[in-house]
């Protein structure tokens, strides 16, 4: 399969988006600037899981992490007040930037070396994971599913997974109460909030 | 005409987010900013499996996709919630002061 | 019979034992008698395999009876084991015997000491000791018995240790001794390395077939005789002799006369094989050792004034004369002058015992004298004693010192000088002390020494205080027959005693020369092996074998010499006595070794104290200080930021990854 140009165009502005809006997060000296970056990122992220077919991923994507958890971080630089902007040249631990660098250009490093080496063992994008390419070519050479996207997540997550869906579910309960009980401001009985 | 887009691509572009990511986490001090970079990293992260996902045929990739997203959401809420009870008592904390292992 | 030979130690240890447990219950005299009893129980086991033995064949007296496997450690096999054969044997006739008469003798002189059964305690120890050490088949039984004798010389010199000085005469002693211990066990380690055991058959058989290297041979040989110096007060470790006679006087006849002290004789001649195979300088060494001892020795006693110090004095030059006679090859000379030595030292000793009973603790002989109407028996024995280490005939010194000055000759003519010139200074320096104790000059009072003199005199001065005699006044008196009996015996033996052993002189019975020599010449005499063991007939082609005779009638000159002239002396008072002061000292041996102890062997020892406190506790020290400094360098990593130490394991991380990419070939 030939990538078109547009595919291509797709691909560099999602990236760009992506990366504008991390280096964005890392530099900006307002907190909320920075969760504007992060905005920016989510959404080349959810550009990027609809070029490669996961529109579900994608919606949810933009739904939970923009939508809800976004808004939840601007709540509280609201509610606290740290709305400000900090200096960003105050580094009370000398070697840290240094040592950051060399950590990131590690990783990067030999994590695109080890992915560029590895080569075609990765194997070809085969989108046959969308919703309108019913009888679409897989892998192999066979039909992949005649099913969409949401269907095929659906029956594997209900299926396969679904006693991780409960604990999920039972996380998030608990999450949401811990958080409830951690943030409550006790009446004034010695016993601190 | 022009090469096709590899998964490869995907990966590399997934790792630079991550290191981006990573620095962030390492050089800013403001508990809520570093909160972000976290995000970033776990975004980095949604990516590479959707990648493989794609590239290897598998659906499992991106339901482990969903998974992350779950966590990442109660992991946002109890953490927030822990920096609201922190900088409620002492608003212009950061990551600098637990330093109680200094020795 | 011979497998019966445990019961030898076995009897004294039960003694032992018993004595440990209800010594207090049997008390006075009983303590002493049962003692007596176990030591004589031994003595005729003794009597009895010796029996067993001469009905024997020549070549069949040698039985090792194993008691039980002791060290079964790899390669090291010691059993406990006892080694039967005519020397061990002879041994053990004469030590338990003598120790049966001490111990006979203690239970008269111990009598009213508030620890008399703890006397016999150590005595019946100390015979399990010598025994042992006679008896061992192998160097480590000899060593323990060695030890065991080292021990008990201790525990009985300082027996009356509430005074100072016997403490550290015991002290002495024991330290002296633990010097030449040494040497023993250098030895044994050596004798294992060359021959893999340190059994008396492996190592003797070795060194006669020859496969003992000269080296090894004379290593073990020279490192054995240190130990010989040390345990039988040789030049240079003599000096704990003279200071153990602060211990009883039984102590000083059984221990320090009759048989500890000829442990060190014992050993060589056990190891002859090995001392004839070892390097020329080695016996010459010994012989020459013993010679200037005697010598030595001899000199001092001239000028001492204690009864028991000159008899000390004479012990350590009558044990030169075993160890001239070791040297120059005459092994069966040695255990023949140790047999009648034993005789009449331990008769000397406990005569003088006696007389020290009688004065009232008395030991100064310059204030003795004419004692010889008071105590008659410990006279008359003691005179006995004193013909014999003159070395009159037919008494059984004369006999033994001369086939020592025979070999002596035999081998270098100055080592016979010396042991003339000694044999006159013994007979002189006894006769003094006869003179000076039961003849010449009364000069002893009414009072018995100076501490009674103190008391009669805080007394009322109108009536002394009533120690003896019809009058009130102090009269010396003879001994009870507990100690009378055992001078006699004693006695008897020191005029019969040179039967053993007649030289081969055309007037004697051809069936009574020899006796001793016949008995032990398997053990000192192999046929045709490389290595030499002597009796007469291997000095058939010297001068001094030519000159028997008339070497004979020099020596009963010499000893007739030497009473002339002391007699003259002391008793007729036709010269003025010589006794330099240099001699009373002894030499100054003991100062010169307090003085090198004092300062430089005291700087030595304080050097090598600090090197240990600077080099290694500084080493030690040091460790650990470059520890704390290290802890405190890395410590300045733990700066308590989190974010640094994210930052860490981020480079962990890229660590790890960059192994898996790098090494683990994804490259």
């Amino acid at each position: 399969m030939n990538t078109t140009a547009l595919e291509y165009i797709v691909f560099f502005a999602a990236s760009l988006m992506m990366l504008g809006g991390a280096v964005g997060v890392v530099l900006f000296r307002n907190p909320v600037h920075a969760a504007l970056g992060l905005v920016l990122t989510l959404f080349g992220v959810a550009v990027h899981f609809v070029a490669q077919e996961a529109h579900f991923l994608a919606a949810v994507q933009v739904i939970v992490y923009a939508g809800a958890i976004v808004v939840l971080f601007l709540f509280v630089i609201m509610l606290l007040g740290v709305d400000k902007a900090v200096d960003l040249t105050i580094e009370p631990i000398p070697i840290q930037r240094p040592l950051a660098a060399v950590m990131t250009v590690g990783l990067v490093g030999l994590i695109t070396a080890a992915v560029v080496k590895a080569g075609d063992a990765i194997g070809t994008l085969n989108p046959g994971l969308g919703i309108d390419v019913a009888g679409d070519i897989g892998r192999d050479g066979q039909v992949v599913s005649s099913d969409g996207n949401i269907q095929q997540l659906a029956r594997n997550l209900y299926n396969d997974h679904v006693l991780a869906f409960q604990l999920t579910s039972v996380l998030l309960i608990v999450a949401v109460a811990g958080t409830v009980l951690l943030t409550r401001k006790w009446p004034k009985q010695g016993a601190a909030a | 005409m022009i090469a096709a887009i590899e998964p490869t691509w995907y990966l590399i572009v997934a790792s630079l987010l991550f290191g981006i990511g990573a620095f962030g986490l390492l050089v800013r001090r403001n508990p809520l900013v570093m909160f972000m970079c976290i995000e970033l990293m776990l975004n980095a992260a949604n990516l590479t499996f959707v990648a493989f996902a794609t590239s290897l045929g598998d659906i499992n990739g991106q339901t482990a996709v969903f998974f992350v997203l779950v966590v990442a959401a109660a992991e946002v809420v109890v953490g927030l919630g822990i920096l609201v009870s922190i900088l409620r008592r002492r608003p212009g904390a950061t990551a600098d002061d637990l330093a109680e292992l200094k020795g | 019979m011979v497998e019966l030979v445990w019961l030898i130690p076995a009897f004294p240890l039960l003694g032992f034992v018993a004595i440990l447990l209800g010594g207090r219950k049997l008390g006075e005299p009983l303590a002493g008698l049962f003692a007596t009893a176990m030591v004589a129980a031994s003595f005729v086991v003794a009597v009895l395999i010796y029996l067993d033995l001469l009905g024997m064949d020549e070549a069949e007296r040698s039985h090792t009876e194993t008691l039980f496997s002791w060290v079964p450690v790899g390669d090291l096999q010691i059993d406990m084991a006892f080694l039967v054969d005519p020397l061990s044997i002879t041994m053990c006739l004469f030590v338990t015997g003598i120790g049966a008469l001490i111990h006979l003798y203690s239970i008269g002189y111990m009598h009213g000491d508030p620890k008399f059964s703890k006397f016999f305690l150590y005595l019946n120890l100390f015979v399990l000791s010598m025994t042992l050490l006679v008896l061992g088949s192998n160097l480590l039984v000899t060593f323990l018995g060695w030890e065991g004798v080292g021990t008990c010389s201790y525990l009985l010199i300082s027996f009356w240790h509430t005074k100072d000085a016997n403490a550290t005469a015991g002290k002495k002693a024991f330290v002296t001794n633990r010097v030449g211990d040494f040497g023993v066990m250098l030895a044994m380690f050596l004798a294992f390395g060359a021959v893999g055991s340190i059994d008396y058959a492996v190592i003797n058989d070795s060194a006669l077939a020859g496969t003992l290297t000269t080296a090894t041979a004379t290593g073990i040989a020279a490192l054995l005789f240190l130990g010989a110096v040390g345990k039988s007060a040789q030049l240079p470790l003599y000096v704990w002799l003279p200071d153990a006679m602060a211990g009883p006087t039984p102590v000083s006849a059984l221990i320090h006369a009759a048989t500890m002290v000829t442990a060190g004789v014992f050993l060589m001649v056990r190891i002859n094989p090995v001392l004839g195979a070892a390097a020329d300088w080695v016996p010459t060494t010994v012989a020459w050792v013993g010679a200037i001892t005697a010598l030595f020795a001899a000199t001092i006693a001239l000028a001492q004034n204690d009864i028991k110090k000159v008899l000390a004095y004479s012990t350590v030059s009558q044990l030169g004369y075993m160890f001239l006679a070791v040297g120059t090859g005459a092994y069966v000379a040695a255990i023949f002058h140790m047999v009648t030595h034993a005789f009449f030292k331990a008769l000397l000793f406990l005569g003088s015992g006696s007389v020290i009973h009688g004065m009232h603790d008395e030991q100064d002989m310059r204030k003795m004298g004419k004692l010889f109407k008071l105590m008659p028996i410990t006279a008359s024995t003691f005179i006995v004693g004193w013909l014999a280490i003159a070395g009159v005939p037919p008494f059984a010194g004369f006999w033994s010192k001369d086939e020592i000055l025979l070999f002596a000759g035999a081998e270098n003519w100055a080592l016979y000088a010396i042991g003339i010139v000694t044999a006159i200074l013994t007979a002189f320096y006894m006769t003094r002390q006869v003179v000076m104790t039961f003849f010449g000059e009364q000069k002893w009072g009414s009072y018995a020494n100076e501490e009674e003199a103190a008391d009669l005199e805080v007394a009322d001065d109108d009536e002394p205080v009533a120690t003896h005699g019809a009058h009130g006044e102090f009269k010396p008196h003879e001994s009870p027959p507990f100690m009378v009996i055992p001078l006699v015996v004693l006695a008897g033996l020191s005029i019969v005693g040179g039967i053993i052993q007649l030289p081969s002189l055309g007037i004697i019975p051809k069936n009574w020369q020899h006796k001793l020599l016949d008995w032990l010449h398997p053990l000192v005499e192999f046929e045709g092996s490389p290595v030499e063991g002597i009796g007469e007939a291997h000095i058939e082609d010297t001068t001094a074998y030519d000159m028997k005779v008339l070497l004979i009638f020099v020596a009963i000159g010499a000893a007739l010499l030497g009473i002339a002239a002391g007699w003259a002396v002391y008793q007729k008072k036709l010269a003025k006595p010589i006794e330099p002061e240099l001699l009373e000292r002894g030499w100054g041996y003991d100062a010169a070794i307090s003085w090198f102890m004092g300062k430089p062997g005291r700087e030595a020892f304080q050097a090598t104290a600090d090197f240990d406190s600077t080099v290694v506790d500084g080493a030690v020290n040091g460790v650990a200080t470059a520890v704390r400094e290290t802890a405190q360098g890395v410590r300045k990593g733990q700066t308590g930021y989190v974010r640094q130490y994210a930052g860490v394991i981020g480079i962990g991380v890229v660590l790890l990854l960059g192994w898996f990419v790098v090494i683990r070939g994804l490259l």
